[in-house]
């Protein structure tokens, strides 16, 4: 047997081949980098769209439980049988449905053409160039509730469309009200701790007042909320963040001051949009600020919960009158590689129309965009909340329009979850946030 | 000739773990397009060449890499002491499970259940568990808030860690286990050893080849955990890896950050992994009847051949 063949160790020409592979690879890497994004390109405004283009399209939106967008989809394709729409159902959870576009604009490929947005991603997708702006005489714009419009413009431009809108409301319990001796739902805070010490004085078992106070986004639309009820603002129009005003500032205390005196239960820490209707519907939480999809479960009569019956909506609590919800909802806007843009935007006409805004609304409870149908009686009949959640749309507030909006809610959330636990003060915790968002607003 | 016949695997490897290995250090070297237009509101594209810029913010805290000493020092609490706490109690189901007993088929898979449900579902579940109003707050009669901030939701993570991955190394030992000699249990019972001297000096080492490679398989596992601290704890920097430290600056498109976290976390992996191979002689790819090469390995050799140390 030679010593040799019994060598273990690599013969030079594995480590030859190993090393040319491996070169082979960075200079394919190295090259591949210098070619895809080298150059700047987006500095100048883009080049306007093509909105003359008309053929197939698709649509990209998350998944609809009732049916009523094929019935929508139907319709279209019907009368416009050149023009086709697809739907491309995406997953349930907002942050894959966002990851999901991310990975399509940066393949530029053109398979989505209507995209259906968070209102949160206006501000990205414009700056990122993913989404086109849209001509403002395409859309019935009037007739849409002007908050809403807000939500899909970004730098005086139109990128998106609002399609559905959404406002949370406080829920309170006739019963509870009546013994704290409220003639109906408190307008503030203060109201609403009065009472609240008034109930647990009887029933010390009582929760109060819960909210989404879990670490997730539902604590920047509190904090958004917070903050406009006490008449500040965390950014204003430049851009320039206000996190430390003295607005800012009381907003927060507010529900600190709940904490700490026991009228907001530590458990709310933990809460999301579930887990307080959960607690609120045991009948262990008497007041509930969430979105309005709480009424229907609320109202259940098949024995699930303990409230129904007892349900009343209004305003959500705030400083000094009634507060200032965020507002939630869907946008349309159209993709920047996509093709056939021009039918893009009848489609988008088409679904944002009064009649189809109606039949959605009827269909899934969410609150439609276009105001003319909360004039609707059928609506109204239908659900008996919509003109307080009409009225709180009209009052709702945005939370921040920035281009990297990932970073300001983390930084928004770290601040507000600091100062309701206990670990802050609401002033060193505000001004952090202040001296955060500053360097995030430079970036 | 056995060269020109490994190509092809080379090629392959090549393709799917270096070409991305390169192309990921590469772009931890680049910070994408930051600037915004003032007149237009849109981003100025382009990747620009930043050297090791994104490790500097990343060990010092600056910017966007403020997250980063929390996940490295969460990552490793994990790793040591899940690993440590898994390895105590897949040691013991292990010998639970070798002894011949009535039931012994139905006992051995209700061990090995927790390891066969997926992550992201038993991570559901313990979510649910460990609700401020479930089943773990009952039991033990005080509402602690296990997914808020602080040491519990650590303990969270940590318990539901264990518990999925115990039967893992249990499962290896027994293997391990299987293999000695049931002789060497009657000469040790004749030489009048009791239990606990049974099993420290005859079985551990004898079942120690495989109880090392399990641990290395486990270290490193443990070490890229994601899923479980993700669904269980959301957001909270209390249970932030550094995988999920690197997938949240993706999210925001911030890929130079990403995959300077990734490279950190591979150097890291490849660091424990070396010294593992080097101190504890982890024999991953069957060298134990080779002659050893040094007087250590020699050793240790003899120790397993011939079932006690010298």
């Amino acid at each position: 047997m030679s010593a040799r063949a019994a060598r273990p160790s690599p013969s030079r020409r594995t480590v030859l081949a190993a090393g040319g592979i491996t070169s082979a690879a960075a200079a394919l890497a190295a090259c591949s980098s210098d070619g895809g994004d080298g150059g700047s390109d987006g500095g100048g405004g883009a080049a306007a769209a093509d909105f003359e283009e008309r053929g197939p399209i698709t649509l990209a939106k998350g998944k609809d439980t009732t049916g009523k967008l094929a019935e929508f989809l139907d319709t279209w394709n019907t009368e416009h049988p050149d023009e086709k729409v697809t739907l491309i159902e995406l997953p349930e959870s907002a942050d894959e449905q966002r990851q999901q576009m991310l990975n399509n604009a940066q393949a530029k490929s053109d398979a989505y053409t209507v995209l259906g947005l968070d209102v949160v991603w206006t501000a990205e997708f414009a700056a990122n160039q993913w989404v086109v702006e849209l001509p403002k005489d395409g859309f019935p714009l009037d007739e849409l509730i002007p908050s809403t419009v807000v939500t899909g413009t970004y730098f005086d431009k139109l990128y998106a469309v609002p399609f559905t809108t959404n406002a949370q409301l406080l829920f309170s319990r006739t019963d509870l009200l009546e013994k704290a001796g409220l003639d109906g739902p408190p307008e503030t805070f203060e109201e609403m701790y009065a009472a609240i010490e008034t109930l647990q004085k009887e029933d010390s078992e009582l929760l109060g007042f819960g909210s989404q106070y879990s670490k997730y986004e539902g604590l920047t639309v509190q904090t958004a909320s917070l903050v406009a009820s006490a008449g500040g603002e965390l950014f204003d129009d430049k851009g320039v963040p206000h996190a430390d005003s003295a607005e800012a500032i009381t907003g927060i205390q507010t529900v600190r001051d709940g904490f700490d005196k026991g009228f907001i239960p530590q458990e709310a820490l933990t809460y999301k949009e579930e887990e307080s209707r959960q607690a609120y519907q045991d009948g262990r939480l008497a007041f509930l600020q969430n979105w309005p999809y709480v009424w229907a479960l609320g109202q259940a009569e098949d024995g699930s919960s303990k409230v129904n019956g007892k349900m009343v909506a209004s305003l959500v609590p705030g400083i000094d009158g009634p507060g200032s919800s965020t507002l939630g909802g869907l946008n349309l806007g159209i993709s920047a590689f996509a093709k056939n843009k021009g039918t893009a935007v009848d489609f988008i006409a088409f679904m944002v129309d009064a009649v189809q805004q109606k039949d959605w609304g009827l269909a899934t409870s969410q609150a439609p965009a276009n105001a003319g149908v909360y004039e609707d009686q059928e609506m109204l009949d239908a659900f008996p909340f919509f003109p307080q959640l009409k009225e709180a749309i009209d009052k709702g507030t945005s939370r921040p329009a920035v281009v990297n909006y990932g970073d300001v809610t983390q930084a928004v959330q770290e601040a507000a979850y600091s100062c309701f636990s206990g670990e802050k003060d609401a002033e060193p915790a505000m001004t952090e946030l202040q001296t955060q968002l500053g360097d995030l607003a430079q970036g | 000739m056995a060269y020109l016949l490994l190509l092809p695997t080379l090629v392959l490897l090549a393709l799917v773990v270096g070409f991305p290995l390169v192309l990921s250090a590469w772009q931890s070297l680049m910070q994408s397009g930051k600037g915004i237009d003032p007149a237009t509101g849109l981003i100025i594209k382009g990747d620009t060449f930043v050297g090791l810029q994104n490790y500097l913010d990343a060990f010092t805290g600056a910017g966007a890499g403020a997250g980063f000493w929390n996940a490295f020092w969460n990552t490793t609490l994990f790793t040591v002491i899940g690993v440590s706490i898994e390895t105590v109690l897949g040691v013991a189901m292990a010998l639970i499970m070798a002894r011949a007993m009535r039931a012994t088929g139905l006992v051995r898979a209700s061990i090995l259940v927790p390891w066969a449900i997926p992550t992201v579902v038993s991570a559901l579940m313990w979510q649910l568990i460990f609700d401020a109003n479930g089943i773990a707050n009952r039991l033990i009669g005080y509402q602690v808030l296990w997914t808020t901030e602080g040491w519990q939701a650590k303990a969270a993570v940590l318990i539901a860690d264990i518990w999925k991955t115990a039967p893992y190394i249990g499962l290896l030992t027994l293997a391990g286990l299987q293999t000695i000699d049931t002789q060497v249990y009657e000469a040790a019972k004749v030489d009048g050893a009791n239990r606990w001297q049974t099993f420290w000096r005859i079985t551990l080492p004898l079942v120690r080849p495989v109880l090392v490679v399990a641990v290395l398989f486990r270290l490193l596992d443990a070490m890229r955990m994601f899923d479980l601290p993700y669904v269980l704890l959301g957001r909270l920097r209390s249970g932030q890896t550094l995988s999920m430290l690197a997938t949240d600056a993706a999210s925001k498109t911030d890929f130079g950050a990403a995959s300077a976290y990734s490279m950190v976390l591979f150097a890291y992996i490849c660091l424990v992994a070396f010294l593992f191979v080097k101190l504890l002689g982890a024999d991953v790819i069957g060298e134990g009847n080779r002659p050893a090469k040094s007087r250590r390995a020699a050793r240790r050799q003899r120790a397993t051949s011939e079932g006690s140390l010298p």
